[in-house]
């Protein structure tokens, strides 16, 4: 007998076909294939958009459990350093060593941090995230070892021992990396976040008390999704400062840094693990167009931008495609 | 003190004060394997207390409480639950913005077979099958798509005491299983727990003001009076029991009157 996986053995429709694997990988190709066809800028501002996005999918994890942390560039900014440090101080260019380096600084702090963020929720886990990103905005910014505000030149990496021949090829390799990471990390996301530990985190939101009389560890999993959003942050953060080429306190870890994550988060919507990629990319669109046209007043454009966004779509850009799937629902 | 043979509750010697109000009072209590014990008393009789005293919500002033023989007091909600305590809420605690069947399905993906999974996606043939039994003999299988934020409050009260069934359970504590449930449906709503709690030989303690529904569900009845048992023993000894009618159904028909 054929089984669909669709239905249940009563034959009512129950699992509705997931086709977010294979979305994702087609987006995937198509984005890869834009080297060939677009402009180097367009190709950059997509490269920057998919590393960014990393960080608003580690905020999502987070926001689907009823958590905003504001200052998520925390580890954004330590997967950064380092891996500029290591590249800059020790001479390592090897991506995969930075990106290790950048994963296991910034889930290495989140870790320890994890024990006292897990037990706040609201206003308060917000503002003490953003108290933590300010002290290491602050350790930056004192350190002239770092180079200050000013920050320091992360050198061009490599590849296993393969160095691209030249600039060219560098930024291919670089951007044929981000999008494929970008692409492994969502896949990943997308079946924990559909797990029983991923479900665990909408308990949490919705009803912190059922879901410990259910048996869940509530604290456990607000920690490790601390974790994980970390993770994803760190590895944004290492692709962000290679494709830069530089770090700064400002660009790396400042707070308005960790405000955009938030407004890309909310512009992107919580649905999909392809939302933030998407909200990431219009946003740097919105932020790009709007500063070379209307200089004066692109803040407004962006201010605008997430008030019709919070007004007509609540769930984010995400709930367009969500409506109609959703029909049984107000 | 020994542990009795059987015995999968057994509270000894509970006392809980908050502030001036004395809300358990010696309370001593044991519940034997695959029991059904209703628990009357006027409001303020100290019955929640008890109840979140035993599931870890509270943490009693004094006495012992022992799971299989195992003290148990100061465990927290998750640990107790993991023993096989479970509880319904007087007030349904839900997952408001789920539908009825994305509330159960995580209630299996926390409490029973699934738990831990971070790979294998919750909403899997097998457990849509368990949710889908699980609906139906609480009979509010055909809420399943609805948000459960907006259902009537008999059907959240089902879908409350159908949540705390999941999983391995020993003791099953319902905390007013039919409050805010209109008169006419009461009966027909705690047909269908009984109906679905029938099958397993969980030991039910359950809290009612209604004391139709005690006569018919209950073959154990304690009663509750300023934080006091003041009665513990058969229905029909107990409701018959002078001081129960003086201190407890007495205010229980003036209340529903």
């Amino acid at each position: 007998m054929r089984r669909d996986g669709n239905r249940t053995p009563g034959g009512r429709p129950a699992i509705p076909a997931d086709r977010t694997v294979p979305g994702l990988a087609a987006a995937v190709l198509v984005v890869l294939s834009t080297w060939w066809w677009l402009p180097g800028w367009a190709v950059n501002m997509l490269a920057l958009a998919l590393a960014n996005g990393l960080v608003v999918l580690g905020l999502t994890i987070q926001i689907r459990a009823g958590l905003v942390s504001f200052g998520q560039a925390l580890y954004y900014g330590l997967g950064a350093y380092a891996a500029a440090m290591l590249g800059h101080f020790a001479g390592v260019s090897d991506v995969f060593v930075m990106l290790a380096a950048g994963v296991a600084v910034s889930a290495g702090v989140a870790a320890a941090l994890g024990f006292l963020m897990a037990r706040y929720r609201g206003i308060f886990f917000a503002m003490l995230s953003l108290a933590f990103s300010m002290i290491l905005f602050g350790l930056l910014t004192n350190s002239a070892a770092l180079g200050s505000t000013d920050g320091f030149g992360v050198p061009a990496p490599t590849f296993l021992g393969f160095a691209p021949a030249d600039n060219a090829r560098l930024t291919l390799f670089l951007f044929a990396l981000v999008a494929l990471l970008a692409l492994a990390i969502a896949c990943a996301a997308h079946r924990y976040l559909r797990s029983a530990m991923g479900w665990t985190g909408e308990a949490i939101r919705e009803n912190e008390v059922r879901a410990a009389y259910l048996g869940a560890a509530v604290r456990r999993a607000v920690h490790v999704k601390y974790v994980l959003a970390a993770a994803c942050s760190g590895v944004g953060g290492v692709l962000t400062a290679l494709l830069i080429g530089h770090v700064t306190p400002e660009d790396f870890v400042y707070w308005t840094k960790s405000g955009e994550f938030v407004f890309v988060a909310i512009l992107s919507g919580t649905g999909s693990v392809a939302a933030p990629f998407v909200g990431s990319l219009i946003f740097e669109l919105v932020r790009s167009y709007a500063l070379q046209y209307a200089p004066d007043f692109w803040q407004i454009l962006l201010g605008g931008t997430l008030l019709l966004t919070i007004l007509f779509l609540p769930g984010g850009l995400w709930s367009v495609f969500r409506a109609k799937r959703r029909s049984g629902r107000p | 003190m020994t542990t009795a043979t059987g015995a999968v509750l057994e509270a000894e010697g509970l006392d809980k004060r908050f502030g001036a109000v004395v809300a358990a009072d010696n309370v001593r209590l044991t519940v034997s394997a695959g029991e059904r014990i209703g628990v009357i008393g006027a409001n303020g009789a100290g019955k929640t207390t008890f109840v979140n005293m035993v599931t870890g919500y509270l943490k009693p002033d004094r006495g012992a409480i022992r799971h299989n023989g195992r003290a148990i007091d100061g465990y927290d909600p998750r640990r107790i639950c993991r023993l096989g305590i479970r509880r319904s809420f007087q007030i349904p605690q839900l997952f408001a913005e789920l539908s009825v069947f994305e509330n159960m399905m995580v209630a299996v993906g926390i409490a029973g077979r699934e738990r831990a999974g971070f790979w294998r996606p919750l909403r899997n043939p097998e457990t849509a099958v368990e949710v889908r039994a699980a609906l139906e003999r609480f009979d509010i299988d055909s809420y399943a798509d609805r948000v459960t934020g907006e259902l009537p409050q008999g059907v959240r009260k089902l879908l409350d005491i159908a949540m705390a069934t999941v999983g391995e359970t020993s003791l099953l504590l319902l905390d007013e299983p039919t409050s805010g449930i209109s008169a006419a449906e009461k009966g027909a709503a705690m047909e269908t727990v009984a109906g679905a709690l029938a099958t397993d030989s969980t030991a039910t303690l359950f809290v009612e003001h209604d004391m139709e529904v005690v006569e018919r569900h209950a073959e154990r009845v304690v009663a509750f009076y300023e934080g006091r048992v003041i009665a513990d023993g058969p229905t029909a000894a107990v409701l018959a029991d002078p001081e129960v009618r003086r201190h407890v159904i007495g205010p229980e028909l003036h209340r529903r009157a």
